[in-house]
């Protein structure tokens, strides 16, 4: 693949995504692709497959050529694995997903066949073909995707940060399956990726590129060793370049209970996915609920907020937290709720409700009818403090990733509960957010309130959490500090 | 949930190309709503009943599945009966409501033609797996493949949907808005389910031209969609039934054409 001086605008943008760009990689090379966010990589890699400009127009200048052909007559030629398992996923039987691809590029029938088997053992999925794909979990659903661009015989494997919305195991199942597949083709490697350590032992050159361009380019010692510190000030996680975090000291947790959980049984719907649950959240405390997914994590940190109803034993508030109300949270109306638990969604798009980020924070005074001059000035410093105050008129579903997780925890603090639940809050994020986030949470604690996290990330539950909580299927929890 | 699970069955028809299931659907439809009358839907119902055991459809399930066909049908015979045009004996009159011999005939009519319908209606959609039946309509009707892979491919967003709108239900309880205006909270609910869904689809078109979708080369099918001796007799018993019936009420004298 080759850039010379290439460049893009999306449409309705006035800078560019990437301009100037001029790199060439050989058949056979392994190249990790780093960049602090919006430096354009993405873009890069939709280009080279073809897609570039599917959701949204734009403009382009310079050459961008693999094989010496446009990216677009080129199809086939380029295979592409991006971020979201769940929008990879294309048809309903699993056979069937893998042979799409070559359908599309017109790969005669008996040939198809052959290679479906075949890709599903280059990624490690040995299922049924008629396996339905609605009940693959992250990784293989990531791993699929993988297979159905492999049966293509892509010469250049293109990879948008395909692990960060993955637990660790899936993480670990897809760089496996990676590596595999690379051993077995010897196909060109382009990935992106904010956690170097994931891919590095498969790649043998690293390219930094920014706006303007390439900003470094070499071996991967090479470029950590001079880029390192700069990559990691940009977001990157690179190691030996932890982000810097407030060491919490022990735990000014009180031996007071806020919430219990006794005799609990969870679950959506009617049906029972976890019971005999129980646990104490101690008053500010941090909590850490951990591990595999599909443990019910999520379902039992919803009916501890008071979202689901339990569907048998029970979730006692103690009066501080309750302040005048019944012991159980799931009988609260919305508004007293809002004042006594706030609750931080995956998604942070699920829990928006306005048209600016101002009036999102504004959405839980105003419905307990607490936005008076007090509640302004509460919205205004809370801006602050997540630094948000210059996007205040800005649409919440525009911010970037990091800003839509500033303010979903904003969003949360604003009628000041006392107790906070957060699902997943680092899922997907670079290094910076992640320290801010960690920082912002360390002061909350500090403030005396209460927070469980449902978490994957290890360095997330070493830096705040008091007690980790691991909840594994078919075995009862099993509690452990981290510290 | 989802919409795109396979239909699962060992049964024979389950094997029919579902172009032929739908083209012996269309013929039988017709015959029976070109009259009103209680005997060719009568005739329909109980070949229809007759084909159903044939082809060896008698499990639990699919009662269940046609259990609201069941109750639905005499709900609209009984209006039907209640309101239906007045003529001969009247048994009941109650301000606008009355019973007739006319009325009762054509309830009776209402209820067969109803069953008609619906059961192999319900029946046969219950066998087709939407991607057998993408397959059939692009390669048996030659229909756009962009047009019916987009729209299966878009089929399988419906689960997501589902699981986003639960979400978007929770995060209203745990904003504090949930407990007024719950009209009002629906459509803005529905709005954002909108913005969310838009993007799942630029994404899922994106991962889809990824794999070379709607590209230059003409397009193969993994999937044979075979039409042969199984789909031509299921499309003559739906014709013939449909045909038997009409006969019926004309020998039998009861045709009345729906037009009249």
């Amino acid at each position: 693949m080759a850039a010379e001086g290439w460049g893009w605008r999306h449409g309705g943008r006035r800078a560019w995504a990437l301009r100037d760009l001029d790199l060439v990689v050989e058949p056979g090379e392994r190249v990790l692709l780093l960049g602090a966010s919006g430096a354009g990589k993405s873009t890069l890699l939709h280009a080279l497959a073809g897609v570039l400009g599917v959701e949204e127009a734009g403009e382009e200048t310079g050459r961008l050529t693999l094989d010496g052909q446009s990216p677009r007559g080129a199809r086939g030629r380029a295979g592409l694995v991006l971020q979201d398992p769940d929008s990879q996923v294309i048809l309903a039987r699993v056979g069937d997903d893998v042979a799409f691809g070559c359908e599309n590029l017109g790969v005669p029938r008996e040939e198809i066949w052959r290679r479906v088997p075949e890709a599903l053992d280059a990624v490690g999925l040995a299922l049924p073909l008629d396996h339905p794909t609605e009940r693959l979990s992250g990784g293989q659903q990531q791993r699929l995707a993988l297979a159905g661009v492999l049966a293509m015989r892509p010469g250049l494997l293109l990879l948008d940060e395909p692990t960060a919305n993955l637990d660790p195991e899936g993480v670990r199942e897809v760089v496996d399956a990676v590596g595999r597949v690379l051993e077995r083709t010897g196909a060109t490697l382009v990935v992106v990726e904010h956690r170097v350590s994931t891919w590095l032992p498969l790649v043998d050159r690293v390219v930094v590129v920014g706006p303007g361009g390439v900003v470094a380019d070499g071996s991967p010692e090479d470029v950590l060793r001079r880029e390192g510190a700069r990559l990691a000030a940009g977001g990157i996680w690179v190691p030996g370049h932890p982000p810097a975090v407030p060491v919490r000291t022990g735990s000014a947790a009180s031996t007071e209970a806020l919430l219990t959980a006794s005799g609990l049984s969870i679950g959506r719907g009617t049906s029972v996915v976890r019971d005999g649950l129980d646990l104490v959240l101690p008053a500010g405390s941090s909590v850490a609920l951990t591990g595999p997914n599909g443990a019910g994590k999520s379902t039992l940190a919803l009916t501890l907020a008071g979202l689901l109803p339990p569907l048998a034993g029970q979730v006692g508030a103690e009066p501080s937290l309750a302040a005048g109300r019944g012991s159980s949270p799931h009988r609260w109306r919305s508004r007293e709720l809002v004042e006594r638990v706030g609750v931080v969604f995956q998604e942070p798009e699920h829990q928006f409700l306005t048209s600016t980020v101002r009036a999102e924070l504004e959405v839980g005074l105003r419905a307990t009818g607490r936005y008076d001059d007090a509640g302004r000035d509460r919205v205004d410093a809370l801006l602050e403090r997540l630094r948000l105050t210059a996007l205040g008129r800005a649409n919440p579903f525009t911010l970037s990733g990091g800003e839509k997780r500033r303010l979903s925890v904003a969003t949360a603090l604003a009628t000041s509960p006392p107790l906070l639940v957060l699902d997943e809050p680092t899922f997907g994020q670079d290094a910076l957010t992640w320290a801010e986030l960690v920082r912002l949470l360390a002061e909350l604690l500090a403030e005396g309130r209460t927070i469980l996290s449902v978490t994957h990330d290890q360095a997330y539950v070493a830096a705040l959490a008091d007690l980790e909580l691991v909840l594994a299927p078919g075995s009862p929890f099993a509690s452990r500090s981290p510290r | 949930m989802s919409v795109l699970a396979p239909a699962a069955g060992r049964q024979r028809i389950y094997r029919v190309n579902p172009v032929a299931k739908i083209a012996a659907l269309l013929p039988l439809s017709v015959c029976v709503l070109l009259t009103l009358d209680w005997l060719s839907a009568c005739v329909a119902v109980v070949g229809e009943l007759l084909l159903f055991a044939v082809a060896g459809l008698r499990s639990r399930s699919l009662w269940l599945r046609t259990l609201p066909v069941w109750l639905a049908a005499p709900l609209a015979g009984l209006s039907m009966t209640l309101y239906g045009r007045a003529s001969g004996t009247t048994y009941v009159q109650l301000g606008f409501l009355h019973v007739t011999d006319g009325s009762l005939a054509i309830g009776a009519a209402t209820v067969a033609r109803v069953l008609a319908v619906a059961l192999p209606a319900v029946v046969l959609f219950a066998t087709i797996d939407p991607t057998d039946l993408a397959d059939g309509l692009a390669q048996v009707l030659r229909l756009p493949s962009r047009f019916v892979l987009g729209a299966l491919a878009g089929l399988r967003l419906v689960g997501l949907f589902v699981r986003d709108w639960r979400s978007l239900e929770l995060a209203r309880r745990a904003r504090g808005v949930a407990d007024t205006g719950r009209l009002r909270r629906v459509l803005n609910q529905a709005v954002a389910l909108l913005v969310l869904a838009i993007r799942r689809g630029g994404k899922l078109a994106t991962a889809m031209e990824a794999r070379g979708f709607d590209g230059p080369a003409p397009r193969t099918w993994a999937r044979p969609s075979p039409f042969g001796t199984a789909e031509v007799v299921t499309i003559a018993c739906g014709t013939a039934l449909g045909l038997a019936s009409v006969a019926a009420a004309l020998a039998a004298g009861t045709w009345n054409f729906v037009l009249t």
